[in-house]
C-alpha cells in the first residue's frame, strides 16, 4: 500500500483574522516529486510549515510519513525541511553549518554532505553568506539530504536562483529522488521547471486544494480543444476548465479522455503541465478533481456502519 | 516519470543517534560566542580599571587608618588624600549602573530575535534537536555565563567599594568628610553594583531581552525595548520596591549613618505634627537663632523625631532579597520565551 507523505483532513490557519489556509483537505503520496502550486497568498507556505511541524493548525489536522502527527519527534526526524530563501547563519563557514545541522540531528550522513558539496566546488571555509545564491540553495539542500530524511519539502526553492542555478537545484531533487527515494513535495512559481520534475500535482488557490493528482493522469485526461470562435459555446460548461477566445479562434482546456471524439471543424493536442496549471490558476472556481483516497477519514461512512 | 512506490530509504542505513544536551554547547558556543566574547571584553576592560582603582583606594585606606598618632598633620594628609579617591570612585559607580543593562540586552535580545528577522529559526526548528530543548539549552548556558561574569564583577566592585562602608573605626578617624558610603548610597547608588544583586540585575536585562526579543521579533527594536524596560524596573526597584523588602524599623533615638533612612516626621503629645522638612514658621517660632541641632532646639517644646530606617546589618539580606525576586523574573520570562518557541512560530 502506497504511504501518504502528507494527509491534511479540513486543515486551517489563520492569522489574526485572516486565513492562510482553510478547509484543506488533501494527501501526498509517498515516491513522488509533488508540486504544490498555486498563487500567492493561496497557502502554499503555510501548508508546508504546518507539515514541517513549524506552525500549529488552527482548524483541522495534518500528519505526515504516514500517520505521524506534525511536529512529532519521528516526523522531525524523516522530514527536512529547507524554507523559502534558504535560511542559513550566513556568518557560519559552510563546515559550521555542517557541523551545527550534525548537532542537531539524530542522523547526519557527513561524509556524503562534504562530497557533495565537493563535487559542487563549495568550499568548506567560506562563510555561508558569500556563496553565490545557486551555492546557498545547494547547501540548504545538503544539509537537507545529509539528515537522510524520507520526505524533503521545499518552500519555493528557485525562487531567487538565476536560470542555469534553477535548473542544477531541481536536477540536484531529482538525483536524490532517484537515488534514494526520498519523496519531494515543493512548492514553485517556476512552472517550467515544474514540467521538468514533478509528477504530482497539487493546486492550491485561495487557501483550497483545486486539483490534486499524478501528472501523467491529469495531462491524459485534459485536452485542449481548438476551433472557431463562434462555436465555442459546443461544449458542456462543467467540462471545459478554461476559455480564450481570441478574434477568429477559440482555445478551451477541456477535461477529456485522449480518444474521445473530437467535434467537426476543432483539433485537438495534448496538453503540458505549465498549460493545464495556467488555466486552472486562471479559474480559482473550476472543480478540483477527485485526489487519491486519504487515510481513516476518507472511508466511506456507509462501509464502516 | 514513472511513480515509485518504493517506501523511502529504509531506516536501518543510518541509525538514529541520540541527541544529548552537550550537543548544544558547541551550537550555543559557535552562534553566541561574539555576544559572549564582547560581553566579557566589556566587563574585563572595566574589572581592569576596577582592579587599578581598588588597588589605589585600598592602599589609601590602609595608610590612613595605620596613621599614629592620630591627628597629626601626616595623619590629616592620610585622610585627605584618602577622602578624595571618593570623587574617583563615586562617579563611575553611575556609570557601571548601565553595565548589567548593556551586557543583559546586547546578549539577550539577539537570540531569539535574530533567528527570526532573518528567517532562520525555519531552519534551526526543524531539525531533529526538539525547539524548546533547543531554546532551552541556549539561554540557560548564556544565563548561566552572563550571570557568572556578573557575580565576579559583582565581588569585584564589592571589593573595591569596601573602604568607603562607614565602620565605626574609620568614622573615629575622620574618614570620609561628606562621601563614603552611607546608608541611603550604600542601599541606593551601589546597590546593584554588588556582588549578589549585579549579576541579578545583568541576568534580569537577559531575560527581558531574550522575551522582547521573541514578541518583537526584530533585534534592535528588541534591544531599545529591553533598555527602556530595563531602566523602568532598576528606577521602580530603587524608588519604590527597595524600601519595603522588610518593614522599617523605627526609632526616636539617632540611627547610625550607615542606616538607610526611609522617612522622618515629628510629633507632638503623641500626635503626628508634620513629615519631612521642619516648617519655616516653626523654625522661627522655636529656633529663631538659625538652623541647629532641629533636635535639641525643638525637644523642649514637647516635639520628638522620629525615624523609619533600614539598618546597615540587612544589607545582605536586601541583598539575597533582592536577588530572589530578579531570579525568579529571570526565570519567568525565560520559561515564557521558551513556551512561545515550544508553541508559536511561522
Amino acid at each position: 500500500m502506497t504511504v501518504n507523505v502528507i494527509e491534511a483532513g479540513g486543515l486551517g490557519k489563520r492569522y489574526g483574522g485572516t486565513w492562510a489556509l482553510r478547509d484543506c483537505s488533501l494527501a501526498v503520496p509517498a515516491g513522488h516529486v509533488a508540486a504544490l502550486v498555486g498563487p500567492n497568498g493561496a497557502g502554499k507556505s503555510t501548508l508546508l510549515n504546518l507539515a514541517a511541524g513549524l506552525a500549529e493548525p488552527s482548524a483541522g489536522g495534518v500528519t505526515v510519513l504516514g500517520g505521524l502527527p506534525a511536529g512529532s519527534r519521528a516526523a522531525v526526524d524523516g522530514i527536512a525541511f529547507v524554507a523559502q530563501d534558504t535560511p542559513l547563519y550566513k556568518n557560519l563557514p559552510v563546515a559550521d553549518m555542517l557541523h551545527l545541522t550534525r548537532n542537531l540531528n539524530r542522523r547526519f550522513d557527513q561524509a556524503y554532505a562534504q562530497a557533495r558539496l565537493a563535487e559542487l566546488g563549495i568550499p568548506l571555509k567560506r562563510k555561508a553568506g558569500k556563496l553565490s545564491g545557486g551555492q546557498q540553495a545547494q547547501l540548504a539542500l545538503t544539509l537537507a539530504l545529509a539528515r537522510r530524511p524520507r520526505l524533503l519539502l521545499l518552500d519555493e526553492p528557485v525562487a531567487m536562483l538565476d536560470p542555469v542555478a534553477r535548473h542544477d537545484f531541481m536536477a540536484a531533487v531529482l538525483t536524490a529522488m532517484a537515488d534514494d527515494g526520498v519523496s519531494v513535495v515543493l512548492s514553485s512559481h517556476a512552472l517550467a521547471e515544474l514540467e521538468r520534475v514533478a509528477d504530482y500535482l497539487v493546486l492550491i488557490s485561495r487557501g483550497r486544494v483545486q486539483v490534486a493528482g499524478e501528472v501523467e493522469d491529469l495531462l491524459a485526461s485534459h485536452r485542449m480543444l481548438t476551433g472557431p470562435a463562434a462555436d465555442a459555446g459546443r461544449y458542456a460548461a462543467r467540462l471545459v476548465v478554461h476559455l480564450r477566445r481570441g478574434a477568429a479562434q477559440a482555445h478551451l482546456l477541456v477535461r477529456a479522455a485522449p480518444h474521445d471524439p473530437v467535434p467537426p471543424g476543432w483539433e485537438a493536442h495534448p496538453v503540458g503541465l505549465e498549460e493545464l496549471a495556467l488555466a486552472y490558476l486562471r479559474e480559482p472556481g473550476a472543480g478540483a478533481l477527485p485526489g487519491p483516497a486519504r487515510g481513516r477519514s476518507a472511508q466511506p461512512s456507509e462501509v464502516t456502519r | 516519470m514513472t511513480a515509485l512506490t518504493a517506501p523511502a530509504r529504509p531506516d536501518e542505513d543510518a541509525p538514529l543517534r541520540p541527541l544529548p544536551w552537550r550537543r548544544m554547547a558547541w551550537v550555543t558556543w559557535r552562534q553566541h560566542r561574539t555576544a559572549l566574547v564582547g560581553a566579557v571584553a566589556l566587563l574585563g576592560v572595566l574589572a581592569v580599571w576596577l582592579w587599578r582603582a581598588g588597588t589605589r583606594v585600598h592602599r589609601d585606606y590602609a595608610a590612613a587608618v595605620a596613621c599614629r598618632p592620630v591627628g597629626s598633620a601626616a595623619c590629616q594628609d592620610l585622610v585627605t588624600t584618602f577622602n578624595g579617591t571618593w570623587q574617583l570612585m563615586v562617579n563611575p559607580a553611575v556609570l557601571l549602573l548601565v553595565v548589567p543593562a548593556l551586557t543583559g540586552a546586547f546578549a539577550g535580545a539577539p537570540v531569539l530575535a535574530r533567528e527570526l528577522e532573518t528567517g532562520t529559526f525555519r531552519f534551526a526548528w526543524t531539525q531533529g534537536f526538539d525547539r524548546w530543548r533547543w531554546a532551552l539549552a541556549k539561554l540557560a548556558a548564556l544565563a548561566v555565563v552572563l550571570a557568572g561574569a556578573g557575580a565576579a564583577f559583582g565581588a569585584l566592585v564589592s571589593w573595591c567599594y569596601q573602604p568607603f562602608s562607614h565602620s565605626n573605626q574609620a568614622l573615629a578617624l575622620g574618614l570620609y568628610g561628606k562621601g563614603g558610603l552611607d546608608g541611603n548610597t550604600q542601599f541606593a547608588l551601589v546597590f546593584g553594583l554588588r556582588a549578589v544583586a549585579f549579576p541579578a540585575w545583568t541576568l534580569a536585562a537577559f531575560a527581558v531581552g531574550v522575551l522582547a526579543g521573541m514578541l518583537i521579533r526584530r533585534v534592535v527594536p528588541a534591544i531599545v525595548t529591553t533598555l527602556a524596560v530595563y531602566t523602568g524596573l532598576a528606577i521602580a526597584a530603587a524608588a519604590f520596591l527597595r524600601e519595603h523588602y522588610l518593614t522599617p524599623l523605627v526609632t526616636s533615638a539617632d540611627v547610625h549613618g550607615t542606616a538607610w533612612i526611609i522617612n522622618q516626621w515629628w510629633t507632638k503629645d503623641g500626635k503626628f505634627a508634620f513629615g519631612g522638612r521642619i516648617p519655616d514658621t516653626i523654625w522661627n517660632q522655636f529656633c529663631p537663632q538659625g538652623p541647629v541641632d532641629a533636635a535639641k532646639c525643638l525637644a523642649p517644646h514637647g516635639y520628638t523625631q522620629w525615624t523609619s530606617y533600614q539598618p546597615d546589618s540587612r544589607f545582605w539580606t536586601f541583598q539575597w532579597i533582592e536577588g530572589g525576586w530578579l531570579l525568579a523574573l529571570s526565570v519567568l520570562l525565560i520559561a515564557a520565551a521558551i513556551w512561545l518557541v515550544r508553541r508559536r512560530a511561522a
